[in-house]
């Protein structure tokens, strides 16, 4: 029982702290999933992304449901999902009730574009430490920096890359492993 | 429409966007375009654009945000219960499935092959993620030219977001919780006015 509240309450505090799409979740995953938990690595985070970019549903609900379910079967999924959803549920219900345009009051807007700024810093901060500890190869940097074009610059679907990056994978291990 | 047929067609609603909203957040503003279309007493496209807003300017996922928001206009506590269900419900189904193969299948030379790529792939998605926020928030406009550059530049942003991105950096100061970096720049953007 107790570990079902555990990830019940690791992912609400990953919840409230969300600002951002699903890719926000790297920064506080790395602190609250891998170094003081220690579910999941990053790698592991890093797959369930791959997977949870091509399959229907939300990101990080995703993600959250993987770890859970790691760690305590369907169950634990359900915990760490609902932990998820949680603060969304409470927050816009009150905003939906009581603002009429939240969004317009002046010192929400300062407050955001400050955080969105320290959002910005995070994920910086967070793919700094990825590419320090996963992308070494020169094919490795290669495929990192093809994702990054491919979205970034030429404004294509992330599921194209994340099929690509299969393919890519299955030639080129399957050509590793003959030599 | 009776309250619980109110509530079954939320429900139904939501589901349909759950299994077809492919990558989560703002993939689901298509399925909620056209729920303003065909439910014209829900909420209206202006509505829409109002949601948007609040979705991205509060905590946690967007799409939540949105259905949540949706869910009580419409039908108040109990409509966020349908709409919040309905959208997480097809993906829980598909990961407690694939849940159960995944640990057995990741030893597969072919799988391991496969995600040894994705990893460095998905790295380059995630710095394509932070690019746009990052973009969107340290140029006041988009420079034209190279050294129209230097000009476009939102200063104060610029160094706040600097100073978190050095101050991260350090052995101690990173193990802060990131919220405090969350808090702080919050409070940065009131008094600087960003």
């Amino acid at each position: 029982m107790k570990e079902y509240f555990k990830l019940f309450g690791v992912f609400f505090r990953i919840g409230i702290f969300l600002f951002g799409g699903g890719y926000s979740m790297l920064p506080l995953l790395q602190r609250e999933v891998v170094d003081k938990n220690g579910w999941a690595t990053q790698e592991e985070i890093l797959d369930y992304f791959a997977i949870g970019q091509c399959m229907p549903g939300i990101i990080s609900v995703n993600t959250s449901m993987f770890i859970g379910y790691r760690q305590k079967g369907a169950f634990g999924a359900v915990s760490a999902m609902a932990g998820m959803v949680f603060p969304s549920l409470i927050v816009i219900t009150v905003i939906a009730a009581l603002f009429e345009s939240f969004a317009e009051i002046v010192a929400v807007r300062h407050a955001l574009s400050g955080i969105r700024v320290a959002a910005g810093a995070l994920i910086t901060s967070a793919v700094i430490r990825l590419v320090k500890s996963d992308v070494r190869s020169v094919t490795e940097i290669a495929l990192c920096v093809a994702a990054f074009v491919v979205v970034a610059v030429l404004g294509s679907s992330p599921v194209f890359v994340v099929i690509g990056a299969s393919l890519f994978g299955l030639v080129y291990g399957k050509r590793r492993r003959k030599e | 429409m009776t309250y619980l047929k109110t509530l079954a067609v939320l429900f139904y609603e939501f589901f349909v966007t759950g299994v077809f909203a492919v990558g989560g957040g703002l993939t689901t503003l298509p399925f909620l375009m056209r729920m303003s279309q065909s439910h014209p007493d829900w909420f209206s496209t202006e509505d829409l654009t109002n949601m948007i807003a609040v979705s991205e300017s509060t905590p946690g996922p967007i799409g939540i945000n949105m259905s949540t928001y949706v869910g009580f206009k419409v039908a108040g506590i109990p409509g966020v219960m349908a709409t919040a269900v309905g959208i997480v419900l097809p993906s829980a189904i598909i990961i407690l499935i694939i849940s159960r193969f995944l640990e057995k299948y990741m030893s597969n030379n072919y799988v391991k092959s496969v995600f040894s790529c994705l990893r460095p792939a998905v790295t380059g998605l995630i710095a394509a993620a932070g690019w746009l926020v990052v973009r969107e928030t340290l140029f006041l406009y988009m420079p034209q030219s190279l050294s129209a550059v230097s000009g476009s530049f939102n200063i104060s942003a610029v160094l706040l977001f600097a100073a978190i991105v050095i101050l991260t950096r350090f052995k101690r100061l990173g193990k802060l919780h990131p919220v405090v970096y969350i808090a702080a720049s919050a409070a940065a953007g009131i008094i600087l006015k960003l």
